[in-house]
């Protein structure tokens, strides 16, 4: 055992970078979710803002152009669902598995002659100043925007769903859609607004893998972090800052357990990846006890069709 | 005028091959294929889909291919070969350890199937197994690591402790340390075979942790792009070539080519004279082939990696030959001795000098 190879300046920093994908998703499906709509697709547009991200940063031969059409493309797939769940009212859990597994199938196809392609290199922005406090600022203020860019918005969610009236407004659409249309709300219209949030921000996700975290173009290369994403919604009982804690938690169990294998640090591989989904149950069971539904804080009309016919 | 006649013979004879064509097509065989990852994901399944590919440029109209990709391993790969073997397949290849089970249950199921599993060992009457020795592959990869190595620390990022992902490691360890006795190898497990960033993760954390070679023995390139990222670090592809990365970081690759099997396979059910059996070929049957060493590798070095290619290609020289003692320091070959199949198929142990334990 030789723990003192683990940097942990450097682990904390590649924590950071492993939790940003993760985070980016689960965030704009907490959004999603607030105003009352179950999208399961995160995966798939995910995936589809790797591939558009990655194309678009190769031809441009900019990360950042590629960020732009990582989010477009997100919210393209996400409109989708958002026509088929809020005008034709179809269900939306079998709507966003569908999504997922059109969007897998979507990027595969578009991503064909990317194979094997480099992507352009996203810098590193070391804020002024504050980069060279001693121990924070390599682990907090030496990295790609995109790290940045993500704890905003968890801050910028958080402050329109606590302060704004628009944040006031969709989260009563996410309550009880029926005293929203009363009150003269266009319920359809914001849950649309939401979904392509959504389906932006998972397609940043996307894109922070294919751009940054791997960097290159494969199949299927999310290989399931929308999946933790939906689970840390829960986790996280749809709050913003809970939701930044729980992706750190995930991607730092992840990148903690890999790293204590490198130092060969005899652990049990297996419970250790298990951890932040007991973590996610043992939540979900002591927050359940009190009362219900409304204890857990989902949104009274999470997953509910609404039509104005009532 | 003599030869006119001769071509206008040869001609009708051709005509005559193309009318017996269509009573041909009618026995049509259906191969299918079973794939872990997606056919794009330049390393395993890739390869695999490139055997598929084969097939199909070989026998042309005579067979029909299908394929089913990112199949996980377990229940659902159950599933997906009832649907194959329902869909009139004659021949299925699983082309993933996990698949083992399934496979056996399925074929149960469906005596007049032949089912052909990879990297497995569980055979039935319909069933058989095939592998390659990527052992032999991975000797030349560890002394390749030992003698590039500065740090003299090896990081090697291992997918699930099966003795296919075990035998690896041991075969690059043996010949790191034979040709740099202070070698030292991390190996991490990732549990998974394909899944791009957890990869991209396992080799940051070795590199972080003064690995300047990494071995992979999961299928994507993302090890590769990572090492690529931070500069002094070599690579190996693993599976299938990974050229895109060379010179620099990959150095060299181990290459599967399942072609001349899949072809050997549906060439005998064609003519009725497939039987169950086991297939384990290795360099010198061209199924383990190394790619390329880039001339980043001193001549000297890249001549005596190739030595001894060539050595195991021509089987003057087995990968496993004693003395060598299990890591507990119990003894395992004697001098000289060489280590029988049953053995490197079920191998469950470290060699002597490794450190860690294997994961049970």
């Amino acid at each position: 055992m030789d723990l003192s190879a683990i940097d942990p300046l450097v682990l904390a920093a590649s924590i950071m970078v492993a939790s940003t994908p993760i985070l980016l998703a689960a965030l704009g499906e907490m959004v999603v979710e607030r105003a009352g709509v179950l999208n399961l697709g995160v995966e798939g547009m995910m995936i589809t803002g790797a591939v558009c991200g990655f194309i678009i940063a190769v031809q441009g031969e900019s990360p950042a152009l590629g960020f732009l059409a990582a989010a477009a493309g997100g919210a393209g797939l996400a409109l989708l669902f958002g026509f088929l769940t809020q005008y034709l009212l179809a269900n939306q859990v079998a709507s966003g598995l569908a999504l997922t597994m059109f969007g897998l199938g979507l990027s595969a196809l578009l991503g064909q002659d990317y194979i094997g392609i480099k992507a352009p290199a996203m810098g590193e922005v070391h804020v002024p100043l504050l980069a060279e406090i001693p121990v924070l600022g390599p682990v907090l203020f030496r990295h790609d925007p995109m790290v940045y860019l993500s704890v905003a918005l968890v801050a910028g969610v958080w402050a329109f769903l606590r302060y704004s009236r628009a944040g006031l407004i969709l989260r009563a659409v996410g309550e009880n859609h029926d005293a929203a249309h009363a009150l003269g709300y266009k319920v359809v219209r914001i849950r649309m607004a939401a979904i392509a949030f959504g389906g932006a921000l998972a397609g940043l996700g996307g894109a922070y893998i294919s751009l940054v975290r791997v960097p290159q173009w494969t199949e299927g290369m999310t290989a399931g972090a929308g999946w933790i994403a939906l689970a840390i919604v829960v986790f996280a009982s749809w709050r913003p800052w809970r939701v930044l804690l729980g992706a750190y938690l995930f991607g730092g169990v992840t990148v903690l357990q890999l790293n204590l294998q490198a130092a060969g640090v005899d652990i049990p591989v297996v419970y250790l990846s298990m951890l932040p989904y007991l973590v996610t149950i043992f939540v979900l069971v002591v927050m359940s006890a009190s009362s219900g539904r409304a204890a857990l804080g989902a949104p009274a009309a999470l997953g509910r069709v609404f039509h104005a016919s009532g | 005028m003599k030869r006119r006649t001769v071509l206008k013979g040869a001609g009708a004879l051709a005509l005559g091959a193309g009318l017996a064509a269509p009573a041909w097509a009618q026995k049509k065989v259906k191969a299918g294929f079973i794939y872990v990852g997606p056919v794009g994901d330049g390393g395993w399944t890739y390869e695999h889909d490139q055997g598929r590919l084969a097939v199909e440029a070989h026998f042309g109209d005579q067979v029909e291919t299908v394929f089913q990709e990112s199949v996980p391993e377990g229940a659902d790969a159950e599933r997906a070969m009832t649907q194959m073997a329902l869909g009139g397949a004659d021949i299925i290849f699983a082309t993933s350890f996990g698949y083992m089970d399934p496979v056996i249950n399925v074929a149960a199921k469906f005596p007049k199937v032949k089912f052909e599993h990879a990297t497995g060992f569980k055979r039935a009457e319909n069933v058989s197994t095939y592998s390659a020795r990527f052992y032999e592959g991975r000797a030349v990869q560890g002394l390749l690591a030992g003698r590039m190595t500065r740090t003299n620390k090896i990081g090697y990022i291992a997918s699930f402790p099966i003795p296919e992902v075990i035998r690896g490691i041991n075969s690059a360890y043996i010949h790191a340390r034979k040709v740099n006795p202070d070698v030292e190898f991390s190996v991490v497990w990732v549990y998974t075979w394909f899944d791009p960033a957890k990869e991209a993760d396992a080799a940051n954390a070795l590199i972080e942790q003064g690995a300047d070679v990494v071995l992979q023995h999961t299928d994507s390139t993302a090890p590769q792009a990572a090492a690529e990222k931070a500069g002094n670090v070599y690579t190996f592809g693993q599976a299938s070539d990974m050229a895109e990365y060379a010179p620099m970081p990959r150095i060299s690759s181990i290459i599967d080519n399942w072609a001349p099997y899949y072809i050997r396979r549906v060439q005998a059910v064609m003519d009725g004279t497939w039987k169950s059996e086991d297939t384990w070929d290795g360099i010198g049957a061209g199924m383990v082939e190394i790619g390329e060493i880039t001339e980043v590798v001193p001549a000297d070095v890249r001549a005596e990696a190739e030595a001894l290619r060539d050595a195991i290609a021509a089987g003057e020289y087995h990968p496993f030959t004693g003395p060598l003692k299990k890591q507990d320091g119990s003894a395992w070959l004697a001098e000289g001795e060489v280590a029988d199949d049953g053995t490197l198929a079920g191998m469950n142990f470290y060699v002597e000098g490794m450190k860690g334990d294997i994961p049970s």
